[in-house]
């Protein structure tokens, strides 16, 4: 252990990789569950096909969810100046975040547990609004990020930074952080329509793959400006890398698009997929090393908030890391397992005439 | 209101709320598991019908205790900023471990569990409940550990350098004295809450069963409602046992670690006990000066006092007054304490002499606050019991319970006294830890986030309040609902083909 001030170290870029890693796992598998539960209204055009639509993601959504708590939590732990400074400056935001969570998260379990229509109808317009102001909310967040949160140190603690001109709302609104949360809300319905394709049969698939054809459009056009916008106005320290980004990013947008064309259901998801971890890797290049703040407000180097600054000490990263390295498998085993067991597609034959539970009759 | 108390009163509120859902799921996930394990072992479908019934139950309270426990680990940063820089690098692990180890399992095998009774063989789909319920377990490991440093901050040093609190040994997090009573009580106290909601669930249907001339399925209703009410009181009295020795043994830490937590669950405002004093007294009953300086009247039993905090009841117990002198002697001199039994606490002797420059006067927490839950706690978790006690006497050899708006009284009862002396159980110990959220290094006022302001919490707090109290009746008619249809018919689970109707779907 030691009591000098923080030193740069290789531990703190693993952590870096290691949030990146779980911010991408979460929005790959939670997007296409907010995809999904934003289209339960759309696609849905009776309570059967409905329940189908709610049924694809039953199972998974709870998990899915588990990589942003782990992503939260694994900032706190790594970068506790990070997770201080990012969670009580956007507090508004991500108090969005959590009542869109609360909202969406109850309404999978308890729409099943009532057979009249408008409790449905409400638990379903509950789950499709919480999943999309939560991408929304990201999508303008990580938006910010790219950009730079403008930090300063806060009056009573050095060490402290808070973001300058607290509360800071209004200014998150810029044209392009708009434009960031449009686009995650678009690639999250392209990517969930995709992913129902991909489990479902008749009606309901035959839908999702229309849908998709039309919203994979406006993704492709949507997330190509996003990109191209990014990249030149707010360019990585990576150079070229910001570039192959895109492209990955762009052709896997197109791919998802043309196999979905043909009902190659499972390239297509394997798509929107690759498009979604570029750019997610697109913007987290950008955030390094100053985590998505701008520190030009704070004269003195040293005393910036970046990756040295906001780290946990090298014990706390070492035995982080020694944990990850043992159960970062195993849940990617038992989730990779559980995806598998839930793999067959379902259709409107499959779900039960009405609601599971039937009461005795007491004569 | 000052920031410090709007922030608060937001944890206060989210947290006490959250909790309303944690008990029954740590306890009851278990309790379906061995419910599941019985129909596995005996095949007998009383079981199995009594796994999904208590199962779906289970279900509509774990739906809100997840998205409520998600709000806990975002408020960290949000409302308590300072707070998480300074003592993230040793918080912040449990909180990443209690997320990768405990919620990825507990959210997957759930899913498993819910949805694969017709795509799992029976072995393997009896595992995932189990795995689920040691994911809630796991999830109580962490919290608590991470809760137990802000009471007693064992592993860490202070580091001038970078101005937090820094690891020296994670181990410690696990065999803090505190969290090594804190995790069982709890645990406990959990099982007091699901044995409660189990006993009252089918005591409440057996009642409903007492009339003549039962049909032979009201016969077979009637046995499954009965083992579940005999199930459920047992765990009810032999948790509320374990509640009573670990709180003992928490008392016990409570007064060497934190004795001024202890003289204001007592609200002893001068030493009792010791050389030449009386013997210190528990008490049943006191009134305090508005200034919360000295007893106007109360009521004690000698001897008890040192008993609870030192196991002698002619040991001698510090006052509020006297531990008030005591600290801010030794927070003048650069030295504070919390301890004064001569243990030294490593971050607390660190930190000793920046904390003089914050400065901090008054050393003790809210006395009435302290002194009514700690005895509410206690007093509802024992009332629980002897409901427990007193249900098993009704419907022993055979008897059925009159079906009175008493015995559904006691049975409202059985799972609410328990899951409120929970939430006391806790208000208590967070406000006696006051004014530190870290006892004796960091207090409180200096944790909230400066940036914050006072309308952004007026706001979350305001919809927080409006969300979770919409949801709250949801939640309470649901299981309402569930409870009262009682147990469902059940089909034998099968794996189901392509095209076959599951037997269960959203």
């Amino acid at each position: 252990m030691t009591l000098l001030a923080m030193e740069p170290s290789n531990l703190q870029v693993l952590w870096f990789i290691l949030i990146a890693v779980l911010w991408t796992g979460y929005l790959v598998l939670e997007g296409y569950d907010y995809g999904v539960a934003m289209l339960i209204p759309f696609l849905g055009k009776n309570e059967k096909e409905r329940r189908v639509i709610v049924n694809t993601i039953g199972p998974l959504w709870d998990g899915n969810e588990v990589w942003l708590l782990t992503a939260g939590g694994a900032t706190f732990a790594a970068f506790p100046g990070w997770y201080a400074t990012l969670f009580s400056g956007l507090y508004l935001p991500l108090f969005l975040v959590l009542a869109g969570l609360i909202i969406r998260g109850v309404s999978f379990e308890y729409r099943a547990l009532h057979p009249e229509s408008r409790w449905r109808n409400t638990f379903d317009w509950m789950a499709a609004t919480g999943s999309f102001i939560v991408p929304l909310v990201f999508g303008i967040g990580f938006a910010n990020f790219v950009i730079g949160l403008p930090v300063v140190q806060a009056p009573a603690s050095d060490r402290l930074h808070v973001l300058a001109g607290q509360p800071y709302f209004w200014q998150l609104f810029s044209p392009f952080a708009l434009l960031g949360g449009v686009v995650l809300v678009v690639l999250s319905l392209f990517h969930g329509s995709l992913f129902l394709a991909l489990k479902t049969k008749g009606v309901v698939h035959d839908r999702a793959v229309a849908f998709a054809n039309t919203i994979g459009v406006v993704a492709i056009v949507g997330g190509a400006i996003f990109l191209v916008w990014k990249n030149i106005a707010y360019p990585s320290s990576f150079g070229l890398l910001d570039w192959v980004c895109l492209v990955a990013a762009a052709g896997g947008l197109a791919a998802a698009w043309w196999f979905n064309k043909s009902e190659r259901d499972g390239i297509a998801f394997a798509g929107t997929t690759v498009a979604i971890l570029f750019v997610a890797i697109g913007i987290f290049l950008r955030m390094w090393p100053n985590l998505g703040f701008d520190n030009s407000l704070i004269a003195d180097p040293a005393a910036h908030l970046n990756r040295v600054t906001a780290a946990s000490t090298e014990l706390t990263l070492t035995i982080m890391t020694v944990a990850a390295a043992i159960f970062v498998p195993v849940v990617l085993a038992y989730q990779g397992w559980s995806i598998w067991v839930f793999r067959k597609r379902l259709s409107t034959k499959n779900i039960p005439d009405d609601v599971h539970h039937v009461a005795v009759p007491s004569a | 209101m000052s920031p410090e108390t709007l922030a608060r009163w937001q944890f206060g509120i989210t947290t006490v709320y959250h909790w309303f859902f944690v008990p029954v799921t740590i306890a009851l996930s278990l309790l379906v598991a061995v419910l599941q394990t019985m129909w596995y072992r005996t095949g007998e479908e009383k079981f199995l019908r009594l796994t999904k019934f208590y199962g779906k139950l289970f279900l509509i309270n774990f739906a809100m205790g997840v998205v409520t426990g998600i709000v806990q680990e975002f408020q960290f940063g949000m409302n308590w900023s300072e707070y998480s820089r300074f003592v993230g690098d040793i918080f912040g692990a449990p909180l990443a471990f209690e997320a990768l180890l405990a919620f990825f399992l507990e959210s997957t095998f759930l899913g498993l569990w819910i949805f694969g009774w017709d795509r799992l063989p029976k072995k393997i789909h009896l595992a995932t409940i189990w795995l689920a319920a040691i994911g809630t377990m796991l999830s109580a490991i962490f919290i608590l550990a991470a809760n137990s440093f802000m009471q007693w901050p064992m592993g860490a040093t202070y580091n001038p350098v970078t101005d937090r609190a820094e690891m020296t040994d994670f181990g410690a997090l696990f065999v803090n004295p505190v969290f090594l009573a804190t995790f069982p009580h709890t645990l406990a106290a959990s099982y007091l809450t699901a044995g409660g909601l189990v006993l009252a669930v089918a005591g409440y249907h057996l009642a409903k069963l007492n009339k003549p001339n039962r049909t032979p399925q009201e016969e077979k209703d009637a046995s499954a409602y009965r083992w579940a009410t005999k199930f459920g009181a047992w765990i009810v009295i032999v948790a509320g046992a374990a509640v009573s020795l670990t709180g003992h043994a928490q008392g016990v830490i409570m007064e060497q670690v934190q004795p001024m937590k202890m003289a204001a669950a007592e609200a002893l405002y001068e030493t009792e006990g010791g050389p030449g004093r009386p013997m210190a007294g528990f008490s049943i009953f006191t009134i305090g000066t508005l200034d919360g300086s000295r007893p106007i009247f109360e009521i004690k039993i000698p001897g008890v006092l040192g008993l609870l905090a030192k196991n002698d009841p002619f040991a001698e117990v510090e006052g509020i007054n006297n531990l008030q002198a005591h600290y801010a002697e030794l927070h003048a001199a650069g030295a504070m304490q919390t301890a004064t039994d001569g243990t030294v606490n490593a971050l607390q002797k660190a930190y000793a002499e920046k904390l003089k420059t914050v400065g901090i006067d008054n050393f003790a927490p809210n006395i009435p606050v302290s002194y009514w839950t700690f005895r509410l706690m206690i007093g509802l978790g024992m009332f629980a019991m002897a409901l427990g006690a007193f249900a098993l006497w009704t419907i022993r050899k055979g008897r059925y319970p009159q079906d009175t708006r008493l015995w559904r009284l006691i049975m409202l009862a059985a799972p609410l006294a328990p899951l409120f002396a929970n939430s006391f159980g806790w208000i208590f110990t967070e406000m006696g830890r006051q004014p530190w959220i870290v006892a004796g290094v960091l207090p409180t006022a200096s944790a909230v986030s400066p940036g914050v302001t006072q309308l952004e919490v007026i706001i979350s707090m305001g919809l927080f309040t409006l969300i979770y109290g919409t949801l709250a009746v949801v939640e309470v008619g649901l299981m309402a609902k569930y409870a009262k249809a009682g147990l469902p018919q059940v089909v034998e689970p099968s794996i189901k083909g392509e095209d076959e109707v599951l037997s269960f779907a959203y």
